[in-house]
């Protein structure tokens, strides 16, 4: 018995030495100098440039205020990139109604003097709801749509220009038909951007 | 509603497709046959032998031995784990020069990862070291996965055996796990992730300065082979302390569906591998009808609900209904690329498995919604269930349902042809009944007293009865999901572990049930094999109750829902169907 015991421990020893190092470093180190080779740009977060300069991620949403962007989804995080965490408002919960209220009148009073046929029975959920990972880099085509009639006018643009700009930025579905159709706002603004540049 | 269901069928259909194909690739490597990789692993694996001084052919184990090799060998990794969490400070791969955080969440971190729990007090790119992220905690993901397919292993042999009391050899277990099985698979599966957007390095974390003025600090690190063994060990914790939500985790509806498919895939091919080695696949197939039955119900269940919307949503007069362009429902706690539907079956997915890695908010989910990963968590795991750990569990439901069954008929119970004794039974009720009392005790003491009062975030009402009740049915059962407002951490100056604290009570409560509901229930299932183990065979008569008809997987799921819902129902009542009943706002 004590001598089995004894055995045990060598052998215990030995395994988590050898599985640490090959499990914990080896496997690691090597997956990282592939992906470093062979996709460095996913492998180092898919930034974005303009005019040489990184802004972003592709895949990390950012803050957007006032009336010539387009806006994010509403976020508890104020779209951190390095400290994550849930809203964590329950179903029942009266302050999560209360937030609720706040951001349906806002996006309304922001948006319905643009796209008069707004009412608050049209605001998208995604417009008003926080996203779980903070930094939702997408928001959805009706959410998009209706901001487009404020950008258009703030911007001077055709309301058409923009609706294609949206089409262009728009990942549809994984294989057409993974997942949801997501505007990338921050692409979409980039390509504002470019379009009729801020003065 | 229709395209959400859709992706829920082709995901239901790969995932059918899979079962056979691997499932049988896994019984080849349990029972020490030559596959594909052999060529390739077969030099590491007796390379493995050697260094380790095993001749594992010579050196059968009866399940006294077995257990301990195993308990052994989580001991020492235990203080391993351990002693890296609480040296951060001069370890290499640190370039955010983060220091060591607090004893009591090092204690509940290093009981969480031991058990495949993944149970999450801290915060991933906050708090750990790049070094403690991959040869801390991801080599656990690696090894507890594997520790739990190679107890399933040796009850299997256990089962199958007519003579001798051998049921393998666990450090052969192991080696054949992790290098025919887990490795290959997370190779290929962590490139296919950084491919598509899953970041992979060890840099500096970046900082942005954004196209409207501001700045966004944007955390890197060695995520993607992390992120795969997180799902395919059913382990589940994030690299990110909002898990597979973040989009370096999971930055599409591809990456969403491949991820999902790791953590169901092992499991679901179990059952196959176990028919395979018992002679009979359709004994395989009936376990997994019950699995699937209680799988789907679970899925349909939530989706409906999260597309519903919650109370506080429709009183604050926002539209739930989906409309041209937009998903509609729950958006609360979801990201839009994944939307309803995916968020809803990845909720079932890493409940019904012991994953826990979550692609969305569980405490945003309305009452109903949330009402299904405590029901999965309240049958034990056993509905799929952690890698090996689910079909290990389901076995006992099925000896038991075999017993009552025998009850029922009048004649004395035999499984595959074995008489079972009241020994078995004995074992088997311990280990059935084990961690649903853990996860009582301990929840109850948490929530009856003062001590368990600081861990809460929503307060004194269902939300927060469901937080506490929560946290404990998720350890118990190694799951690892939460309803994240509850805590055991508290970090004021985020990020870095200065100033950070835990709280004592609800961490070393939490890791003593991770531990004890582990490794407990791991020592009866392997008193069942040895007891099983050389009994004699007797063919099958005309009076002999079959196992591989409807009728059984009618009488397994009735089992199943019996055990589960006789304790935890009125629990399960206080908290998440107290919200979806009433919609009352709190």
């Amino acid at each position: 018995m004590v001598q089995g015991l004894r055995k045990d421990l060598r052998i215990a020893a030995i395994a988590i030495i050898a599985m640490t190092v090959v499990l914990g470093l080896l496997y690691p180190l090597a997956i990282t100098g592939v992906s470093q080779v062979i996709f460095p740009g996913p492998a180092n977060g898919s930034k974005v440039t303009v005019d040489g300069k990184v802004v972003g991620s592709h895949l990390i949403g950012q803050e957007f205020k006032g009336k010539a962007w387009f806006h994010s989804r509403p976020s508890a995080t104020e779209y951190s990139g390095n400290v994550t965490f849930f809203g964590n408002a329950g179903p029942n919960s009266a302050e999560l109604r209360e937030e609720i209220r706040e951001e349906l009148a806002a996006y309304v009073k922001l948006n319905k003097p643009y796209d008069h046929s707004l009412t608050r029975e049209g605001v998208p959920v995604d417009a008003v709801t926080q996203s779980a990972s903070g930094v939702d880099p997408d928001i959805s085509e009706a959410n998009a749509l209706i901001q487009a009639h404020r950008v258009a006018a703030v911007r001077h643009l055709p309301l058409s220009k923009v609706e294609e700009l949206i089409s262009d930025n728009t990942d549809g579905r994984s294989l057409g038909v993974l997942g949801e159709p997501g505007v990338n706002v921050l692409e979409l603004n980039i390509a504002l951007d470019r379009e009729a540049p801020l003065k | 509603m229709f395209q959400g269901y859709v992706q829920i069928a082709i995901f239901v259909v790969v995932l059918v497709a899979l079962v056979k194909p691997l499932g049988i690739y896994l019984a080849r490597v349990f029972q020490n046959e030559r596959v594909f990789l052999t060529p390739v692993v077969g030099p590491i694996e007796r390379g493995a032998y050697r260094l380790f001084r095993v001749r594992p052919e010579a050196e059968g184990q009866d399940w006294k031995q077995y257990a301990r090799s195993l308990i052994v060998f989580s001991l020492l990794f235990w203080l391993l784990l351990y002693l890296i969490l609480r040296t951060q400070g001069i370890q290499p791969f640190n370039p955010e020069g983060f220091h060591s955080g607090p004893w009591d969440v090092g204690f509940n971190t290093t009981s969480s990862f031991l058990t495949n729990t993944n149970w999450q007090y801290y915060g991933g790119e906050t708090t750990l070291t790049y070094f403690a992220q991959m040869a801390g905690l991801a080599v656990q993901n690696f090894v507890s996965a594997a520790v739990g397919i190679a107890v399933l292993a040796a009850l299997i042999r256990g089962i199958v055996s007519r003579s001798g009391k051998s049921l393998g050899n666990f450090w052969q277990d192991m080696v054949r796990i992790i290098l025919y099985v887990l490795l290959p698979i997370s190779v290929v599966g962590a490139l296919f992730l950084v491919s598509q957007g899953v970041i992979q390095n060890l840099s500096h974390s970046t900082v942005i300065h954004t196209l409207t003025g501001g700045t966004q600090i944007l955390a890197q690190g060695p995520v993607a082979s992390q992120e795969v063994i997180k799902e395919l060990g059913t382990n589940g914790g994030g690299f990110f302390n909002v898990n597979s939500s973040f989009p370096f985790e999971n930055p599409s509806g591809l990456t969403n569906f491949f991820e999902m498919l790791l953590i169901l895939v092992i499991p679901a091919a179990l059952t196959y591998t176990y028919g395979r080695m018992v002679g009979s696949q359709r004994q395989g197939w009936a376990i997994f009808a019950a699995m699937f039955t209680l799988f789907i119900i679970g899925v349909v269940v939530v989706y409906m609900a999260e597309q519903h919307g919650s109370p506080a949503q429709h009183a604050a007069g926002l539209n739930t209904h989906a409309f041209h362009g937009s998903t509609g429902g729950n958006m609360e706690g979801k990201d839009q690329r994944y939307g309803i539907a995916n968020t809803s079956l990845w909720a079932a997915i890493t409940t019904v498995t012991s994953c826990g890695a979550v692609n969305g908010a569980f405490e945003s989910l309305t009452g109903i919604g949330g009402a299904v990963p405590f029901s999965n968590l309240g049958f034990s795991e056993v509905v799929f269930g952690g890698v090996g750990t689910g079909l290990y569990s389901m076995l006992l439901y099925v000896i038991l349902a075999v017993f009552i069954g025998g009850l029922m008929v009048g004649r004395t119970p035999e499984y595959l042809g074995k008489k079972i004794g009241a020994r078995e039974i004995k074992l088997v009720s311990l280990g059935v009944l084990f961690t649903p009392l853990a996860v009582l005790l301990s929840a109850g003491a948490a929530s009856a007293t003062e001590l368990g009062k600081r861990s809460l975030y929503a307060g004194i009402n269902p939300t927060g009865f469901s937080e506490n009740l929560y946290a404990y049915l998720s350890q118990a059962n190694n799951n690892g999901s939460a309803w994240a407002g509850y805590t055991g951490f508290i970090q004021p100056h985020a990020p870095g572990n200065v100033g950070a604290f835990g709280i004592t009570f609800a961490d070393l409560l939490g890791g003593a049930v991770m531990v004890t509901a582990r490794y407990a229930p791991i020592l009866f299932v392997l008193a069942v094999a040895g007891a099983m183990s050389g009994k004699k065979v007797s063919p099958a008569g005309l009076g002999t109750m079959r196992t591989d008809n409807p009728t059984f997987v009618f009488l397994l799921i009735g089992i199943i829902i019996l055990v589960g819902a006789l304790t935890f129902f009125p629990a399960i009542l206080l908290g998440p169907i107290s919200n979806g009943l009433t919609g009352r706002l709190f």
